[in-house]
């Protein structure tokens, strides 16, 4: 396309970008932009789309002489099961800490690693954990009880069956 | 030596060229011929890829043992330990959870000299640890970070950083208790920013913490994901980043003039017999360049006057310090071996899990508030150190050990303060416990905002800040908070390290801790 007016270019004006190097540039910033974008995108890479854990439901069948209050931690779990009058109910064993394992005792639970302690309900009674250890959702079925460790419910909660 | 090649029969040349073949290919190698005078001395530190990093001419000041005590040259000679140890290791580890701990297994007790190896992998990593730490210590003594060092103070912080990640992503590869505990511990660390989120109610919508997490570990638990991303941090990126920032770190060193010297330094030398007053062999080429350099180099406007040919003078010095770590560390791999505990069990923690030793001293905060002893403390005292070139601009005593308004004597009295300070805070909250125990109903932020490391924190800034007015300097105020930093460094790592037994209890020795 030619300009109809064509005004004369004074000498003050900067020069015209020539055809040449605009091209070049034009290449050269494309370039970078879509370098820049996939660099973006790949920046997502580190984070997992499915985050590969083992399943967090399990069932486990509870032994006939647990005793009131008593926990039954089914193996490889870290969670406690536990029945009395209301009802079966499970406590997280993970130290809201950073993490360690904690063991049930007689009145709560006590962490190994930077010396949590724990009331029997979960809740904090010493030590650096910043929460209660959370109790985690059960239903009965059958003779079992179905424990979903991802499943968080409000402290007290006990299921009868 | 070579001679020249007999003229007369093609096949006596043959032989004579076959005889000499070792010495020809020794002059190929050296380019300019064995280093014998100024000039091919010269010639045989910029004629060499390697050597080059270095000037050809350096500074007695420089090799004055106390300019560096050699501490920067230790952590080298001790990173190339590791990276050789290292490299025979690969051949046998696995990156597999169960795998992992078997390989390792073999690897101590199987493979010919594969327990040795292992030995001085471990035992040069921790050598290299308190290298950098005490090199940073003497850089920051003697003011090496002052005009034009800065930069070269942060690429060292970068150093430090990536040492410090090498050693913690090595800690997870055996896959033993030690190793998952730890790693667990840690990477509970990174999500810790939780701790205020959710005492503020937003981790729903905001959560770093758990970002943090997942990226480390790949998974929502510590396995095979975790193990194939420590594996990589640390045997392909880490040691890259290093190797990356100590090519920067080392070509500083040349363009900022080499070690940093008092002004006076050229006085308190003793004159030298063989130096040479003024220019003589010494080659043009360098200085010429320095000439048409644009900018403040050091080189410009000054003679080589005190300087001595780099080879031999400052290589046979560098040898020397490579043959002592190497020493030291064969010594450490005879008499100790590396630990190796149990298969690694998800569901009993190790007690006391403990990460490595350099990092006791965070666990001991983290004690109190995970948030604050893993995140918040640990980036003040980053921040802090990078910030030190910037807000001491200023010149006096530069390259002299504990120059500045103060002193040595500030160094001692900071030193003292810095102490009892750590022991006071440590032994009250050993021996009366910490704001949970007295007010269990406390909100978490409060315990967050104030424990034993903020308040360690708030007591050091305040003291130096006095510092600052007492003395008028910004120099004096770092002296002062360096000190106590270090003080405080010391105290909670042998803390965190000897007096922390089962549950983190205190015991008076590790004789103490009930058996089970
Ligand atoms: C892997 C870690 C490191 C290695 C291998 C290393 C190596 C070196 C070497 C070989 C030197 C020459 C002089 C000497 O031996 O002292 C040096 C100088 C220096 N380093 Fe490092 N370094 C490391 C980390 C650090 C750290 C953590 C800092 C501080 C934050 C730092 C700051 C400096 C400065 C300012 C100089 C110049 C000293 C002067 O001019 O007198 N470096 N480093
Ligand atoms: S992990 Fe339980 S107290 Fe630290």
């Amino acid at each position: 396309m030619t300009p109809t007016t064509a005004t004369p270019r004074s000498r003050l004006d900067p020069e015209p970008v020539a055809r040449r190097d605009f091209l070049g540039i034009a290449s050269l910033a494309s370039f970078l932009a879509a370098m820049l974008f996939a660099g973006l995108g790949v920046l997502r890479l580190p984070k997992a789309a499915v985050l590969a854990s083992p399943a967090k439901k399990f069932s486990v069948a509870l032994p006939d002489s647990l005793a009131a209050g008593e926990a039954f931690v089914p193996p490889g779990r870290s969670v406690a099961v536990f029945r009395d009058q209301e009802g079966v109910y499970a406590v997280s064993l993970i130290c809201t800490h950073l993490g360690c394992i904690v063991k049930p005792g007689q009145s709560g639970f006590e962490c190994p690693c930077h010396g949590s302690q724990f009331a029997a309900d979960g809740s904090v009674l010493r030590g650096p954990a910043p929460k209660a250890l959370p109790w985690l959702a059960v239903s009965v079925r059958g003779g079992e009880c179905v424990v979903d460790e991802s499943a968080i419910i409000p402290a007290g909660t006990k299921v009868s069956g | 030596m070579s001679t020249t090649a007999p003229e007369n029969s093609p096949l006596r040349r043959f032989l004579h060229n076959l005889l000499q073949s070792p010495w020809h290919v020794r002059d190929a190698a050296l380019r300019s011929g064995l280093p014998t005078t100024d000039r091919t001395r010269s010639n045989f530190v910029f004629g060499n890829v390697f050597l080059h990093l270095h000037s050809v001419r350096t500074h007695r000041w420089s090799l004055r043992w106390s300019t560096t005590w050699g501490l920067g040259l230790a952590a080298t000679a001790a990173f190339l330990i590791a990276l050789v140890s290292g490299v025979l290791l690969m051949f046998y580890y696995k990156p597999y959870p169960e795998a992992a701990y078997d390989s390792i297994k073999d690897i101590h007790f199987v493979v010919p000299t594969g327990r040795f190896i292992r030995n001085i992998h471990r035992w040069s990593a921790n050598v290299m640890v308190v290298a950098v730490l005490l090199h940073m210590a003497r850089a920051f003594y003697t003011a090496a970070y002052r005009k034009p060092r800065e930069f070269n103070w942060l690429i060292g912080m970068g150093l430090l950083v990536v040492t410090l990640g090498l050693s913690f992503t090595g800690y997870l590869l055996p896959w033993d208790q030690l190793a998952y505990w730890a790693i667990t511990i840690g990477a509970n660390i990174a999500q810790s920013p939780r701790e205020v989120t959710d005492a503020v109610g937003i981790t729903e919508t905001f959560d770093p913490g758990g970002l943090q997490r997942e990226l480390l570990l790949g998974s929502d638990i510590v396995g095979e994901e975790a193990l194939i991303r420590f594996y990589v941090l640390h045997v392909m990126l880490l040691p890259l980043a290093l190797v990356s920032l100590l090519a920067v770190h080392f070509w500083r060193i040349r363009k900022d003039g080499g070690m940093t010297r008092p002004s006076d330094a050229d006085q308190r030398l003793a004159p030298k017999a063989d130096v040479y007053p003024v220019f003589t062999e010494a080659p043009q080429k360098t200085y010429q360049l320095a000439a048409i350099v644009k900018g403040a180099s050091p080189a410009v406007g000054r003679g080589p006057e005190n300087t001595v040919p780099s080879m031999p003078h400052l290589f046979y010095a560098e040898l020397g310090v490579l043959m002592l770590t190497v020493l030291v560390c064969l010594a450490l791999s005879m008499i100790s071996d590396a630990p190796l505990k149990e298969l690694a069990n998800p569901s009993v923690p190790e007690n006391p899990a403990k990460a490595p030793w350099y990092f006791l001293g965070l666990q001991e905060l983290v004690a109190y508030s995970a948030f604050m002893g893993g995140v918040g403390i640990p980036m003040i005292v980053v921040i802090g150190l990078g910030l030190i070139p910037f807000l001491d601009r200023e010149e006096a005593e530069t390259g002299a050990w504990f120059g500045g308004p103060g002193g040595l004597r500030l160094v001692a009295r900071s030193a003292v303060f810095g102490l009892a300070s750590v022991l006071g805070i440590e032994a009250f909250a050993i021996r009366f416990g910490w704001l949970r125990e007295w007010f269990p109903e406390i909100p978490q932020l409060v315990i967050t905002a104030v424990n034993p490391g903020t308040l360690l924190a708030a007591i050091y800034a305040a003291y130096s800040l006095w510092i600052v007015r007492r003395y008028g300097s910004a120099r004096a105020g770092a002296l002062a908070l360096f000190t106590c930093f270090l003080c405080g460094f010391v105290v909670l790592t042998v803390i965190g390290t000897h007096f922390r037994g089962p549950n983190w209890t205190f015991y008076w020795s590790p004789a103490d801790w009930p058996r089970h």
